[in-house]
């Protein structure tokens, strides 16, 4: 036998001065199940509330209506009165007589008939309400940082600061990522390995943090405070325990024709290699496509192992298998970073036929003291200075085809600067050209950056687009060019062309998601859980996003970024555990038919399923593949409830027979 | 539905609103006193991706004479995706009722953020004229149900 | 074919690739003709048929079937096919415990619009091309084959298997037909008359189920009408919006997983012309969402589980629509 009470808001003069409150308790009062129905002037207010708690007592109330303000506003207050009173706070409804009735409605009569008919919209619903308990989940006290570039390093760092373990996983021999290959930064030109190393150092000095390199992660199970994953340490040949980095082997390697990969393929290394002199962990790796012995197949053949005889500590393993771990974590922190689009599909700039047209990443490197020139600026073709550079902005990025990516990728305007800017202060004698569309310069220092450039380094900047690269016969490269200021054609005879190339999220990046259950844009960019109020969590509960994986980023963005998500990754592991919202979905088995259509809708992943079996009226039993949700997964949107055919799905709170029954009252 | 000779027709409107954005949105008409006709009754719901069509044809069913749902703008939902859902769902809903000869002025869906109170109240305004045009629903109510 | 068919059961029942055979077997008459299960070569020569009146998918009887104890084998038509691959993607059915053999349909008949020839007595029918004898206990008849062709094989919209372990003949290919042009007709009518043609077909439901029984996509454990907690409980049709309630909900519920497979209407004792809803639902998703075929393979998502951002917006339906 239900026993409801109702209690009817003033609002001081807010309410009751559109609508007849006493009418309102009045109507209600004969509504079936209610045993109390009172007006009071400040619902909220302490003796309001006391009003509640008293009635609850002394009724022995099985379920509340509120007659008030939005429930957005006062009906936790409610909830916790109730609580306070003995009564479960989910067995609270309000009836929103104030904003959506009283505030918008002159007229008294009708807006009182309208408050009824909400107030039995809401009573009818508490008839159906269940007592709801919020589940508890157990957070686990450790960090999983996928990618070892910046961004991946500021968040592991700062995780371990607060005193969690942490482990950074990272594709490549070495983190570091792209900062890695960056020669100077903007806007202060101060080089990126000064700033950089030292905090790939104190990574990997911090006991907190274990460094998985050469590492991926190979599947991710769990949920927000209790996630599985699964790493697949990369066999490398070397025992990294053993190795000192002292680089024996990689002198004796006699197959030193590998294109180096850190230096983007602009010169070679050997088949065992230590990625760069501060790479950390310092240890070598055997690239096994190219190693002599290791690409026999049969390792046991006594071929060159001139690498195993150089080393003193015997680290080098032949045989070495791939390692599996696995790790349970609280937390899951998105590092996965960007890459240079490939540029096959421009024929245009020439990139595939002439060695002098590079990309910016490229220039880095040929500018870099410990690039393949020693840091003199060298034509890769003849190794001879170059004294006309042409800069092309926006190669693939803002474009509208197939070909390249819709977005602007955000930092190419600013390294740009920086490029022509290195290259007059150390060789005055070359000219530099920049094409661009728009020169964007948002950001602390980086207009005055730009002015520099043009001001001071009287670097050439044209509005226009270039349309054809051609290298020359005499080892020159025209430049085909609209200036769209002077509506004039161009030819440029350059010495070098360099491409800023669009960038795209890591492969590695799309397959991740599906193992997070996290979103991505049509670009494979990450989706923040909101734009603007959540920018570093993923809609997926307990998984972070930190760096370029979210969206295009300079350094600077990408350190705050990773700061704010290891700052919510903290914010998650400080806890012993989670409060789950109680209003989530819940499956009744009986009716489930397991076909998957809920597990399709859901934005979470929050719905597994499981082989059960049940009695039949034959006396038999069946296995039946059922759903079930995880409520501390389940965000409570009820996408699942529609997609459900039986009915099967239902959420708690806003039960089918709930609303059904507010349709009802309503339509009465 | 009230039908009264020295009246005109007053329409039964029900609103599904998700309590993120379009109920945030109707707080805010609230909040800035734009008015919207009393017709118009509101039903919180987590997410537009909770209404089931049967509450749709359950509104009508029992006399409803206009139905509407509002959600958070396409790639604003709280829930990510919700919305998406909803919008697939209601086009094919509205365009079988349609089909089945059921006028289709009765039936919308309306994106409705937290911030746009008077977005919310002018809908609802431009929605129930719309339907007080068509007069009452007589071809999808319960007879049954008709008020005696 | 029924003699192929035969040998091909009575060969993998005896050497124990399956234990069951799903099939169609006789009736009283010879066109009262029902699924069976068979067991044994003995049950297979006894009552095994395939002619022009085994019209019936089987496919929804796999979902029990393949959960039982060994693999049953079935004669699958084309258009059950797209049913079983239905069934198949949404786990409702064991796929690896079903052994299906292909078999061709060049169309079955329907012995209403026999019947509503005038002629009783039927004792068999012949096709010879488009020509169909009926040997009746008065005499022979002969008729055009189209004239009582069942509605449903009229629409065909695939003679191609989309799932088999084994062919019997050749497989075909995907036509296309013209089974929107009634969907099309009636969009083009006014609301109003729309109205009056919905309100005359429905009001003859007798809610019987018929069509959700026979439904290969109505496979639920409990279905939603059953549901104590769905607030739309076993409602009879009592009056004149019930019925309207329950097919529209059930086209819904089928909206995107419904393979055109016809049976609803083919069952309806009423003759109501059910497989139009799934078809509008069917030709909107097309247009709207880009062509898609229910069971054409076993991976796709529904076009209702799945969207993209750039979706058309609900206005659509007031923006195309002819008052």
């Amino acid at each position: 036998m239900q026993k409801i009470g109702v209690f009817v808001c003033h609002c001081g003069t807010n309410i009751a001065a559109t609508v007849d409150v006493k009418a309102v308790a009045e109507a209600l009062s004969h509504e079936a199940g209610v045993v109390i129905s009172q007006e009071y002037q400040y619902m909220c207010s302490e003796a309001g509330q006391n009003l509640v708690k008293d009635a609850i007592k002394e009724h022995g109330l099985t379920g509340v209506v509120i007659c008030s303000c939005s429930p957005r506003m006062h009906e936790n207050t409610f909830r916790k009165a109730a609580a306070a009173a003995g009564l479960n706070p989910y067995l609270v409804e309000i009836a929103n007589i104030r904003e959506q009735c009283s505030w918008i409605h002159k007229d008294i009569a009708t807006a009182t008939e309208k408050a009824i008919i909400l107030g039995k919209a809401a009573i009818a619903k508490v008839h159906l309400n269940t007592p709801l308990v919020a589940g508890e989940s157990p957070v686990a006290k450790r960090a999983l940082v996928i990618g070892g570039g910046i961004a991946g390093i500021q968040t592991a760092l700062d995780i371990a600061e607060a005193g969690f373990e942490v482990d950074i996983v990272e594709k490549e021999a070495t983190i570091g990522g792209k900062m890695a290959q960056i020669d100077k930064t903007f806007p202060t030109l101060d080089c990126a390995a000064c700033i950089l190393t030292p905090k790939m150092v104190e990574a990997s000095q911090n006991e907190k943090i274990t460094i998985h390199s050469y590492s991926e992660v190979s599947a991710v199970k769990g949920f927000i405070g209790n996630f599985t994953a699964t790493i697949k340490k990369k066999r490398r040949f070397v025992d990294e325990t053993k190795c000192t980095g002292c680089g024996a082997c990689t002198e004796v390697c006699p197959m030193q024709k590998v294109p180096n990969a850190f230096n983007l393929g602009l010169n070679n290394r050997g088949a065992v290699y230590i990625p760069f002199a501060q790479a950390v962990p310092k240890v070598a790796t055997i690239d096994a496509n190219y190693c002599l012995k290791l690409r026999k197949g049969d390792v046991n053949e006594k071929v060159c192992g001139k690498c195993a005889a150089a080393c003193t500590v015997g680290a080098i393993n032949y045989h070495q298998q791939d390692e599996y771990i696995e790790q349970k974590y609280g937390a899951i922190v998105v590092a996965t970073g960007f890459n240079p689009i490939k540029l096959d599909k421009y024929d245009e700039f020439a990139y595939n036929q002439c060695p002098d047209v590079v990309t910016s990443l490229e220039l880095e490197r040929l500018m870099n003291a410990a690039g393949p020139n020693g840091g003199t600026l060298l034509r890769p073709s003849d190794k001879t200075h170059p004294h006309k550079i042409v800069f092309v902005q926006c190669v693939g990025s803002r474009c509208d085809d197939s070909k390249g990516k819709p977005y602007c990728s955000k930092i190419c305007c600013m390294y740009t600067a920086k490029h022509a800017m290195l290259i007059r202060e150390k060789y005055p004698d070359t000219e530099v050209y920049v094409f661009y569309i728009d020169v964007r310069t948002p950001g602390k220092n980086f207009d005055e950056f730009y002015r520099r450039a043009v001001e001071q380094y009287n670097v050439h900047y044209i509005k226009g687009m270039v349309g054809k690269v051609t290298p020359k016969a005499d080892g020159t490269i025209d430049v085909q060019a609209s200036d769209l200021l002077s509506n004039e054609q161009l030819h440029i005879d350059a010495d070098m062309v360099v491409l800023a190339t669009a960038i795209e999220p890591d492969k590695t990046a799309r397959p991740l998601a599906t193992m997070l259950t996290t979103q991505m844009d049509t670009n494979d960019f990450f989706t923040e859980a909101h734009a603007k109020l959540r920018p570093v969590e993923s809609a997926t509960a307990g998984i972070f996003l930190s760096g370029a994986c979210q969206g295009p980023k300079d350094i600077p963005e990408t350190v705050a970024q990773a700061s704010a998500a290891a700052s919510k990754a903290i914010g998650l592991l400080v806890k012993d555990s989670i409060t789950c919202n109680p209003c989530v979905a819940h499956s009744n088995e009986l009716m489930c038919n397991g076909c998957s259509a809920c597990e399709k809708v859901c934005p979470y992943g929050a719905i597994t399923y499981q082989d059960k079996e049940f009695r039949t009226p034959y006396r038999t039993t069946v296995m039946r593949r059922v759903a079930s949700v995880n409520p501390a997964v389940c965000q409570g949107c009820g996408a699942c409830t529609v997609a459900c055919p039986s009915g099967a799905m239902d959420l708690n709170g806003f039960s089918n027979s709930q609303i059904m029954a507010e349709v009802d009252a309503i339509c009465k | 539905m009230q039908v009264n000779d020295n009246k005109e027709f007053q329409p039964l409107i029900v609103a599904f609103c998700c309590n993120w954005c379009s109920y945030a949105g109707a707080d805010l008409s609230g909040t800035n006193r734009l008015n919207y006709p009393t017709n118009v009754k509101i039903i919180r719901v987590p997410c537009s991706c909770r209404v089931n069509p049967m509450f749709i044809l359950r509104a009508f069913q029992r006399g409803a004479d206009g139905v509407i749902l509002c959600g958070c703008h396409p790639g604003d939902c709280h829930y990510t995706s919700g919305n998406y859902f909803t919008r697939r769902r209601m086009t094919l809903l509205f365009s079988m009722l349609d089909f089945l000869g059921i006028e289709r002025d009765r039936t919308r869906v309306e994106w409705v953020s937290a911030a746009e109170g008077a977005k919310f109240a002018a809908t609802m305004n431009e929605f129930t004229e719309a339907v007080k045009k068509l007069g009452p629903n007589r071809r999808l109510e319960d007879l049954r149900c008709r008020k005696q | 074919m029924q003699e192929a068919m035969i040998s091909k059961a009575k060969q993998l029942l005896a050497d124990g690739t399956v234990t069951r055979v799903i099939g169609w077997k006789k009736g009283e008459f010879a066109y009262d003709i029902t699924p069976a299960i068979f067991e044994s070569s003995e049950e297979i020569d006894r009552d095994f048929v395939y002619d022009d009146f085994t019209s019936t998918n089987v496919s929804k009887y796999l979902v029990k079937e393949s959960k039982k104890e060994g693999k049953i084998l079935a004669f699958l038509k084309p258009c059950d096919t797209y049913s079983l691959n239905q069934l198949t993607k949404e786990h409702r059915v064991d796929r690896d415990n079903i052994y299906v053999v292909g078999i061709p349909s060049d169309g079955k008949l329907d012995i209403e619009k026999i019947k509503a020839k005038g002629i009783t007595g039927i004792t068999g029918v012949e096709r010879d091309g488009e020509t169909l004898k009926i040997s009746t206990v008065y005499g022979d008849e002969t008729m055009s084959v189209a004239d009582v062709m069942s509605n449903k094989c009229i629409s065909c919209k695939s003679k191609k298997h989309v799932t088999y372990d084994e062919l019997i003949g050749e497989d075909g290919e995907v036509i296309t037909s013209d089974r929107f042009d009634m969907v099309e007709k009636l969009e083009n009518m006014t609301s109003e008359e729309r109205y009056n043609f919905w309100r005359g077909e429905l009001s003859k439901c007798i809610r019987c189920n018929a069509c959700r029984n026979v439904c290969p996509a109505c496979t639920c454990e409990n279905c939603v009408f059953n549901n104590p907690d769905s607030g739309v409980e076993n409602k009879a049709a009592a009056d004149s919006f019930e019925e309207n309630m329950f097919h529209i909900i059930r086209a819904f519920h089928v909206a995107g997983r419904c393979t055109d497979c016809g049976e609803c209407s083919r069952v309806c004792p009423q003759n109501i012309p059910l497989h139009l809803l799934n078809r509008k639902f069917i030709k909107d998703i097309n247009s709207l969402y880009g062509e898609y075929q229910a069971g054409a393979d076993t991976t796709t998502k529904a076009p209702l589980n799945d969207y993209t951002t750039e979706d058309c917006e609900a206005s659509i339906v007031h923006e195309r629509g002819v008052e």
